[in-house]
């Protein structure tokens, strides 16, 4: 123990073979792989759970009253349940029921152009009315202190939770007055009008995708949809 | 040099602490260090990755530094620090997603931080375990502590509160380029320029500051 | 440097020389600013006064705290720090705080002067990293611009002037939009009679442009600064706005505005013009005016902020070691330098 362990690090290395190298690299690459795997094994499902989870909690968050959830992909012309975790190309959004399992709204998630990088949120949609009842922005780098009162501000925030989306959303600047404007942040001007903008393509977008009100698809059956 | 004493235990350990701190002193992991204390709790988090990390591959590159062959061994260092990473990644990810979500990318660069292989090149792969063992907690405490300095005065100074805590009231006007990259470059070089200043007053007490 | 006497004079480096010492230089340019200071007093009230007190205490305050001159402060002398401190109040909005102003001067001088080894070791204007850091520490308040009072509101001073320490300024009743503000998200010009008066918002010394002018003209007649930096810096932007406006003149504001707003002619007068961040060659000042002129139109028309010349002249100012460089004249006789 008391030799000077230099020397087995620096001196007897000359004659080491290329099989020991390789043996060596590939016995530390094989005991690494297989923990891993072992321990993306047991993450896995939890890391799934919780993005999920999040996702869900977002989704009640934007459509009051909400209490389950189910996630539509638009194929061939109509709304179809789709695992929460599969994926898939085709535009996906979420179907939002209350206790009783009436339909409540839409949760859609949609991005845009920011001041800084990509804004992305979700929104409460009320078909009947053609309404937004909620807004939240899940990821954005607009500016601290100002750009990010869109989802630091309430006042802002609560712009969306009874608002018109139609003909479109507008924002002003000196106070609402119509059931279709959003007071922007005074000194961040652009980051509210990107938000606005967003969730206004995303309306344009599904205005002729979604079914009749009334005809949504039925919320799914307690332990069948609504968990993943 | 590797007689492992209980003096010497307590010396590798200390030294990483202050003498020798990994980013006071020795300015090693600059880019953790920069990018991810812009609040208590990221410094935290990344500390407490780096220390895992540290910590796991130190003993195991020392336990193992007979048996690797002196041509291979920074790939094995590197792959022994990547284990260590990933789950440290993974499990970060499940178990505070919202914080793995802040820190991104870097938890994975950990694997990249030259502190770690270089405490492995330098200490681990020449020294006994319980050695090592001492280096390696001793270091990443270091890295912990200057972490939570710089994330803890950022975030005081660019958000008025501490591990999220309000310390000032809602009229506390916030400090934003602190907690923007820029404000890591600043805070690093007024806190190196604190610790200079500390170290010249002690080597010639009575030159500076007449 | 004469050869009187038919004796030959030898003489050391530097051979350009004129005889003027650095606190003669800044007390001109401090007396070239007092029309301008004058001007913000005039429409901002008191409130001007403060901000640039609180400016000025700052930057005095960290040389003397971090000057490498002993005795302590000795470095003062020179002016050059209330100089920085007072360029530097110009450039805020008048309803700022005064512990932020205090800090912009005091964080610009360490900074931007003392970390760099003190006068003349300066690769930015100091008072131009001093107003990035505010801007970058405080955007909201720093586009907070509070409406110009009249003439009988002189004594009225700004409620948030009076904010503590680290607290937020009082909400101003009267917050309006600068002229770059209003044409960037509103695309409303505004008269260029009121530009050149300073009937608009703005910071503190940027509103009034036939005053900077005026200064400017009589500084460069006196050779307080190369004229050359200020007249290439207009010229880039007249040049380049006029071209922009020709193509779609319902789009981009036009040439006069563009000139007439924002920081632009303080920025070129009293900023750019700084001997230490500016190179030294006639050509090089030409280039450097020229970079000002291209940045400031590229942020003001296509950029996320409204007015780009304090990051215009500090970009420059990290180009003019190599500016010096590549525009030293060839001595004659000598082949190109190969590339």
């Amino acid at each position: 123990m008391t030799t000077p362990v230099e020397l087995t690090v620096g001196g007897a290395t000359r004659s080491t073979s290329s099989l020991r190298l390789v043996a060596t690299l590939g016995i530390a690459g094989l005991c690494s792989g297989f923990l891993l795997s072992a321990s993306y094994q047991v993450t896995k499902p939890i890391i799934d759970a919780n993005k999920a989870e999040q996702l869900r909690q977002s989704v009640f968050e934007v459509v009051p009253g909400s209490s389950a959830v189910q996630r539509l992909v638009y194929r061939d012309g109509s709304l179809t349940p789709i695992g929460e975790m599969e994926k898939t190309a085709l535009p996906v959004l979420f179907a939002a029921y209350d206790d009783a399992g009436a339909f409540r709204g839409y949760g859609i998630m949609h991005q845009g152009a920011g001041f800084a990088d990509q804004i992305v949120l979700i929104y409460g949609f009320e078909p009947e009315s053609r309404r937004i009842v909620g807004m939240r922005v899940l990821s954005s780098k607009e500016t601290p202190g100002l750009g990010d009162k869109i989802y630091k501000s309430d006042a802002f925030v609560s712009n969306f939770e009874d608002l018109a989306a139609e003909p479109s959303i507008v924002v002003v600047k000196d106070g609402r007055d119509a059931v279709n404007e959003v007071d922007a942040i005074t000194g961040a001007t652009i980051s509210s009008k990107s938000v606005v903008k967003i969730i206004n393509e995303s309306v344009a977008f599904w205005k002729d995708k979604l079914p009749a009100p009334g005809s949504e698809p039925p919320a799914p059956r307690p332990g069948e949809g609504g968990q993943p | 040099m590797s007689a492992t004493t209980p003096e010497r235990v307590y010396a590798e350990l200390t030294k990483g602490i202050w003498r020798e701190n990994p980013i006071f002193v020795q300015v090693l992991g600059m880019c953790p260090t920069l990018a991810v204390t812009n609040s208590v709790m990221n410094a935290i988090a990344m500390g407490v990755a780096t220390f895992f990390v540290l910590v796991g591959s130190s003993l195991l590159v020392s336990l193992l530094r007979r048996l690797i062959p002196r041509e291979v061994r920074i790939s094995t260092y590197i792959i022994i620090i990547a284990t260590f990473v990933t789950l440290a990644d993974s499990a970060l990810e499940a178990l505070v997603p919202a914080v793995h979500k802040e820190l991104g990318a870097f938890i994975a660069l950990i694997v990249v931080n030259c502190l770690i292989l270089g405490r492995q090149e330098a200490f681990a792969s020449r020294n006994p375990p319980l050695l090592a063992l001492a280096d390696a907690i001793g270091m990443g405490l270091g890295f912990c502590i200057a972490l939570l300095c710089l994330g803890g005065t950022r975030e005081i100074l660019g958000a008025g509160s501490f591990l999220g805590v309000s310390l000032f009231g809602p009229n506390f006007e916030p400090w934003v380029i602190m907690v923007l990259p820029p404000g890591g470059f600043l805070m690093l070089g007024a806190v190196l320029l604190l610790f200079a200043v500390l170290r010249q007053r002690k080597r010639r007490p009575k030159e500076v500051g007449a | 440097m004469t050869t009187g006497q038919g004796r030959l004079l030898l003489q050391a480096a530097p051979f350009l020389r004129r005889g003027i010492t650095t606190p003669r230089l800044m007390t001109e340019v401090i007396i070239g600013m007092g029309p301008v200071m004058l001007a913000a007093m005039y429409f901002f009230g008191l409130s001007a006064l403060l901000v640039m007190l609180a400016g000025v205490a700052g930057a005095v305050a960290a040389e003397w705290a971090f000057g490498k001159a002993r005795p302590r402060g000795a470095s003062l002398r020179d002016g050059s720090a209330i100089l920085t401190g007072l360029v530097l109040a110009l450039t805020l909005p008048p309803g700022i705080p005064l512990w932020m102003a205090f800090l912009g001067g005091a964080v610009g001088l360490a900074l931007g002067k003392s970390a760099m080894g003190g006068l003349g070791q300066n690769m930015f204007n100091p008072a131009l990293v001093g107003r990035a850091f505010i801007q970058a520490a405080f955007p909201s308040v720093l586009t907070t611009w509070s409406a110009q009072g009249n003439i009988n509101s002189f004594f009225t001073i700004r409620a948030s002037n009076f904010a503590l320490p680290f607290m937020h300024p009082a909400a101003d009743a009267v917050a309006t939009a600068t002229p770059l503000g209003l044409m960037k998200f509103e695309r409303q010009s505004t008269d260029l009679l009121h530009l050149l008066l300073g009937n608009t918002a703005g910071s503190l010394g940027e509103t009034c442009a036939l005053v900077i002018l005026i200064c400017g003209v009589i500084m460069a007649i006196r050779r307080v600064f190369d004229w050359r930096i200020p007249a290439s810096i207009l010229l880039t932007v007249a040049v380049v706005s006029t071209i922009v406006w020709l193509v779609d003149s319902s789009r981009y504001p036009a040439p006069w505005f563009m000139l007439c707003s924002g920081g632009l002619l303080f920025g070129a007068v009293y900023m750019a013009t700084d001997p230490v961040t500016s190179p030294i060659t006639p050509r090089g000042a030409w280039i450097f005016g020229a970079g000002v002129g291209v940045i400031v139109v590229l942020i003001r028309l296509w950029g996320g902020l409204p007015e780009g010349v304090m990051y215009a002249i500090l970009l420059m100012n990290a180009a003019t070691p190599l500016i010096d460089r590549v525009s030293q004249p060839r001595p004659f006789g000598r082949g190109r330098v190969a590339a």
